[in-house]
């Protein structure tokens, strides 16, 4: 399956206009080589297009990975607010 | 239970009749749900969390309601204490994610009859340990009468059927919970005492805190109990859940009435990242997974390109993995973090008026063939809740009164196991473990019991010739399996 299938099955209550983790991509684009957020992120939150990380919350399982797999501080991690983000029904 | 009064409370009127507040959990939600400026309270009914109001607060203010938080909620409500448990999920269990075993006593020390009650799956009939390369895989199987028999092993669950059972029977004790609701910090007077939780825009006054959010503590790392934790220390848990149906779950796994398997996998799972597979067997699907240690992602997984999607993917179509899932609907797809240095993680424990519990605290136990912390929190939960009875009936929340927390973690399982496996974490580190000893174990099966015509080999060459494949070195083996016996 791929990832888009997969989390496809989730329900999500995105919070659009209070994104629950910040990403300073000028970081990414003049200091960063891994990009080891892109290889970290269950759920393809991170996507290099040619060097530009492209983010997007709204898929977020809220494993926090990413904030320990960067490691040029360019991620500011939160929880959604309560309510928002995903729901697991099996766990 | 609520403190809930007529309007005239404040001015110090007696309480109003017991029908003016039908409902005062309604009342503190909608008070978290509209933060804007006027009355938040509907008239006529007072909760315990309004500010300017001393005598109404809570004793204790749990965060977070999974196996930590239910546990330490249920032990003080029970106690009498009047507790809020404060759930960011839109109900217990919908932000949670385990592999799934439940192993151990630590439940029916609380709840003796949970067996008959809690939504289990199925009980841990029998244990297996696969080693696997590419296209091999040896399993170990360990299947015993005695595992199939009360008092059991442990259960495999699924944290969305047990957390809303375990967090209602807190309620049931006289706990109350709220939901919908995101804790922003732990607020501490001047002389460094909690004294209440800010959440939603209210402030929530109380006596003590349990800090029991889940592995990303921000709660007990914004109240400077726990540092920032470094990509070696944790893992990155994803899992599938397939349904299969009961009935081919237990023709497939040779099972009968509520009877599971805990099967455990390290090797060719993770392309040598450093971690393991699971697959667990529930009532009529299966839970299946990978642990990859992030610091091994980042400095490993980059180099073939594979993602942690791509590697559950690849996982499932291992022959082995692949034959026992056929047929199967994936119905969910989750990831969670999972601390992994155990006693070399531990935050702060207690501070005056704040206690860590659960994975928060970072206690759980990998030892490469089993992970278990559902069963330390729920232990520490119940600890911490205990600590903070005789807090309570000691009238003193300061850290003096508070340190006997870690004293009673010491005392229990929690603090005993962690220490004694405190060197597991660094043996475990060594890439041997995932790359060379799978193949070696793979290569002596294959060679044993290969017929192929040619001639047959004795064990002793087909071990040197094994080594040899494997790209094992005899000595280091010889070493390895000395620091394992030590570590594991």
């Amino acid at each position: 399956m791929t990832i888009e299938d997969l989390l496809y099955l989730n329900t999500y209550h995105v919070d659009r206009e209070h994104p629950h983790i910040r990403v300073v991509i000028e970081i990414c684009r003049t200091q960063c080589k891994k990009k080891m957020c892109t290889y970290t992120c269950p759920a393809r939150c991170y996507v290099d297009q040619d060097g530009e990380i492209q983010f997007s919350h709204e898929n977020c399982l809220e494993c926090g990975t990413c904030m320990y797999a960067c490691d040029q501080g360019a991620i500011t991690w939160d929880y959604p607010q309560g309510g928002k983000g995903v729901s697991f029904r099996m766990g | 239970m609520i403190a809930c009064r007529s309007p005239g409370a404040t001015s110090g009127v007696p309480p109003g009749p017991a029908g003016s507040c039908p409902d005062p959990g309604r009342a503190v939600r909608e008070s978290l749900r509209n933060p804007a400026p006027g009355p938040i309270i509907p008239p006529g009914c007072r909760i315990g969390a309004v500010r300017a109001m001393p005598e109404e607060q809570f004793d204790c203010i749990v965060v977070g309601a999974g196996m930590a938080g239910s546990a330490a909620a249920y032990v003080m409500a029970k106690a009498g204490l009047e507790v809020l448990v404060l759930e960011r999920g839109t109900h217990a269990g919908s932000k949670n994610v385990s592999g799934g075993v439940l192993y151990g006593p630590s439940l029916g020390t609380l709840i003796p009859d949970y067996e008959d009650r809690a939504p289990l799956e199925r009980h841990i009939a029998s244990r297996r340990l696969t080693f696997l390369t590419e296209e091999s895989a040896l399993t170990v199987d360990f299947k015993s009468a005695e595992f199939d028999r009360a008092p059991y092993l442990g259960f495999s669950i699924l944290r969305n059927r047990f957390d809303p059972w375990f967090a209602a029977e807190a309620e049931a004790q006289g706990a109350m919970k709220i939901d919908n609701v995101y804790v922003d910090e732990i607020i501490f007077d001047e002389k460094g005492r909690a004294t209440a939780v800010r959440a939603g825009g209210e402030t929530m006054l109380t006596r003590s805190v349990i800090a029991a959010d889940g592995a990303n503590s921000l709660v007990a790392r914004r109240a400077g109990l726990q540092r920032n934790l470094h990509p070696e220390e944790v893992a990155l848990g994803i899992k599938q859940v397939i349904r299969l149906g009961r009935e081919t779950v237990e023709e497939r796994f040779g099972l009968r009435d509520r009877a599971g398997v805990a099967n455990e996998m390290v090797g060719h799972a993770t392309h040598g990242i450093q971690g393991g597979a699971f697959l667990y067997t529930n009532i009529d699907s299966l839970s299946l997974g990978l642990v990859m240690t992030v610091s091994s992602m980042v400095e490993d997984g980059h180099v073939d390109g594979l993602r942690p999607y791509d590697l559950i993917e690849r996982f499932k179509a291992h022959p082995y993995v692949r034959d026992l899932i056929r047929g199967g609907e994936v119905v969910e797809y989750s990831a969670h973090l999972v601390p992994e240095a155990g006693i070399g993680m531990k935050p702060k424990l207690f501070a005056n008026g704040v206690l860590v519990a659960g994975d928060a605290a970072g206690f759980l136990l990998n030892l490469g063939k089993s992970i278990e912390g559902m069963n330390y929190a729920i232990e520490s939960g119940r600890l911490a809740g205990e600590t903070i009875v005789e807090a309570h009936r000691a009238g003193d929340f300061t850290e003096r009164s508070l340190h006997r927390y870690e004293e009673k973690l010491r005392a229990s399982v929690v603090l005993g196991d962690l220490r004694r496996f405190r060197g597991t974490y660094r043996f475990l580190r060594n890439p041997r473990l995932y790359r060379e000893y799978p193949e070696l174990i793979c290569g002596i099966a294959k060679r044993t019991f290969r017929s192929d015509g040619k001639p047959k080999e004795k064990m002793r060459r087909i071990l040197r010739e094994s080594l040899g494949e494997a790209g094992v070195d005899g000595f280091r083996l010889f070493l390895d399996a000395i620091r394992g016996g030590w570590s594991v």
